[in-house]
């Protein structure tokens, strides 16, 4: 118990650390002090206004769209019993992707700003609610099902990029893709955060459910958990937190998939006391990426799905060789 | 007094007839072994009787209630069922998987009650289970997974209890021991019913035996009366010895028959899992 309380602290004094450091760096390096001297009186100075219009909603943004794909991602581990799982198992990122993108392609992105997240968002809920239908009836067939909705929603950006009215759209579109918190204000923040906070609600209704799954699913429907019920939270809830933290970012990979192992063996394994440094982890992780994509010295900003994927990919290798080390 | 009734239970998979209109009164008090060969459709049955699985045709009723009527969790907190070949799928230690089974009783938020703590304490013991309380679940032997599996189903303390397999991979002082544990279970007024190979174990502590056989229902009652040479040799196709069926010395013994090939005798495939 107290070993866990002291990784709760941890993650949040390195939440702290990160958000600081979010706060503070970029092309114009803020000083500390007046960082804090334009928190306790505001005042319409450059610093002010880089920090207000332009940092906090960045860093609040990356904070949700962390927690977000952590939270789900230790979510539907639990749910679908398999370390390998990840909030893009289901096609709700793809779903997001194909709906930001078809915003983009049709020039509506160019005429008002907020037409790619909305698009987003709907994009997710048009997948789920596809994956949740051709998936009826099992674990198994929810997976399959949100296979092939992946593979619709890539078909459909393949085809966006395939027919692209000009290279500029194109180069748009592929760039979107790659993910990034730049350029993003309050209006985005806004319309993405009650989504975000709404599947909260319903991934965070699982926590009990996952731990009787620990058990199979005939023990834990004999345990009085209803599993229909439990899908549907788990995929609702990723649909909306993930779907619209997509619509907002762009496609963030590995996030979801690392957090959770990384918590797992402090918090005993038990799925339900995972969900929470998940989360807190997935923040982490995302606001000290944003941080690295603005340190790291390139002529043109090394966007935050690359570095994350980038980052990621020798923890895949890792669990694949611990998973084979594991298994008889 | 807990009773169980199933009503022309008819479970169909794939086409093929699995539970063929089953009727059985089960009352509390007795522990009953569900026994036949491979694929008879014990596990089916004993789905549908958990309440698990719906069946295509008929229905089963706890204390004359339907059990589709009986809410979930309510019927969670009444009876306990342990699948064949139970797994922990992620390591979380052997306390806490035995904590699992007091789900439905837990309050919604907040750790377990001292009360819960001191019942997983007293299961740990009864199962032999203390050296390893900490250990994680997905390293412990199949025969420890299977005690700590039947620990979780009892720690509830439910009036009705549905155990698959429970002693398969047992060792013969654990097999004893847990089968003895089940009798003083149903000695105490709950109603057990186990599906179990070990026909001996069955012979010597069941109270009833329920004989399956394609689906059917071929024999039902009290094990001293029931299980005789005969019933084993037409529902297994051995040449069987059934000797003092209901007392502590009881002894079945078996042999294959001269005359008939192996695979002949045992022509039905392999145990249905049953799927929900």
């Amino acid at each position: 118990m107290v070993i866990r309380r002291r990784w709760l602290w941890l993650g949040i004094l390195l939440l702290i650390v990160a958000v600081l450091l979010s706060l503070g760096t970029g092309r114009v390096w803020l000083d500390p002090a007046i960082l804090l001297r334009s928190i306790v009186e505001p005042e319409p100075s450059l610093a002010w206004l880089i920090l207000s219009e332009l940092r906090l909603p960045r860093t609040l943004l990356g904070i949700l769209v962390g927690a977000t794909l952590g939270l789900s991602g230790a979510v539907l581990q639990g749910l679908l019993r398999n370390p390998l799982a990840e909030p893009g198992l289901l096609g709700v990122s793809a779903g997001a992707a194909l709906g930001a993108v078809i915003a983009i392609y049709f020039g509506l992105a160019a005429s008002f700003a907020l037409a790619t997240p909305l698009f987003g968002i709907g994009g997710a809920i048009f997948a789920a609610t596809l994956t949740l239908i051709v998936g009826r009836g099992g674990t198994l067939m929810m997976i399959l099902a949100g296979a092939a909705v992946s593979g619709l929603m890539a078909a459909g950006l393949s085809l966006a990029l395939n027919f692209a009215p000009n290279p500029y759209a194109a180069y748009e579109i592929t760039t979107w893709l790659l993910g990034t918190l730049s350029d993003r204000d309050w209006n985005q923040l806004a319309l993405a955060a009650p989504f975000i906070l709404a599947g909260w609600a319903c991934l965070a209704l699982t926590a009990r459910d996952l731990d009787a799954l620990t058990l199979g699913e005939a023990q834990a429907e004999s345990l009085g958990v209803n599993l229909r019920r439990v899908r549907l939270l788990a995929l609702a809830g990723t649909a909306m937190s993930v779907g619209a933290a997509t619509a907002a970012t762009g496609a963030v990979g590995f996030i979801g998939l690392v957090a959770p192992h990384l918590v797992r063996p402090f918090v005993g394994h038990q799925p339900s006391r995972v969900l929470l440094p998940s989360a807190l982890f997935g923040a982490i992780l995302l606001v000290f990426a944003d941080v690295a994509t603005r340190v790291i010295p390139t002529s043109t900003e090394v966007k935050l799905g690359v570095l994350t994927s980038l980052a990621g990919t020798p923890f895949f290798f890792w669990l694949v060789l611990r998973l084979k080390r594991l298994s008889p | 007094m807990t009773i169980l009734q199933a009503h022309d239970l008819k479970v169909e998979r794939g086409g093929r007839r699995i539970v063929d209109t089953v009727s059985l009164r089960l009352e509390g008090g007795a522990f009953v072994a569900i026994i036949g060969p491979n694929g008879a459709g014990k596990s089916t049955l004993m789905s549908a009787l958990a309440g698990l699985l719906i069946a295509d045709a008929g229905h089963v009723t706890l204390d004359g209630v339907a059990l589709t009527a009986i809410g979930n969790r309510t019927l969670a907190q009444l009876r306990a069922y342990l699948p064949q070949n139970p797994r922990a799928e992620w390591p979380i230690s052997v306390e806490r998987l035995i904590a699992l089974g007091l789900t439905p009783q837990l309050p919604a938020f907040g750790g377990l009650p001292a009360a819960f703590v001191r019942r997983i304490d007293t299961l740990l013991a009864q199962f032999d289970l203390i050296s390893h309380r900490d250990q994680p679940a997905t390293t412990l032997s199949g025969g420890e997974l299977a005690r700590a599996m039947l620990a979780r189903a009892l720690v509830s303390d439910p009036a009705l209890l549905l155990a698959d397999e429970p002693l398969a991979g047992l060792d013969p002082r654990h097999a004893l021991d847990g089968v003895a544990r089940l009798r003083a279970l149903a000695d105490g007024g709950k109603l057990v019913i186990a599906s179990i190979h070990e026909l001996t174990l069955a012979a010597r502590y069941a109270t009833h035996v329920a004989v399956l056989r394609e689906g059917r229902l071929i024999a039902f009652g009290p094990t001293a009366q029931t299980l005789t040479s005969g019933l084993v040799r037409d529902t297994f196709d051995v040449d069987a010895c059934v000797t003092a069926a209901g007392s502590p010395l009881a002894i079945v013994d078996f042999v294959a028959k001269p005359a008939q090939p192996w695979s002949a005798a045992s022509s039905s495939g392999s145990d249905s899992t049953p799927r929900s």
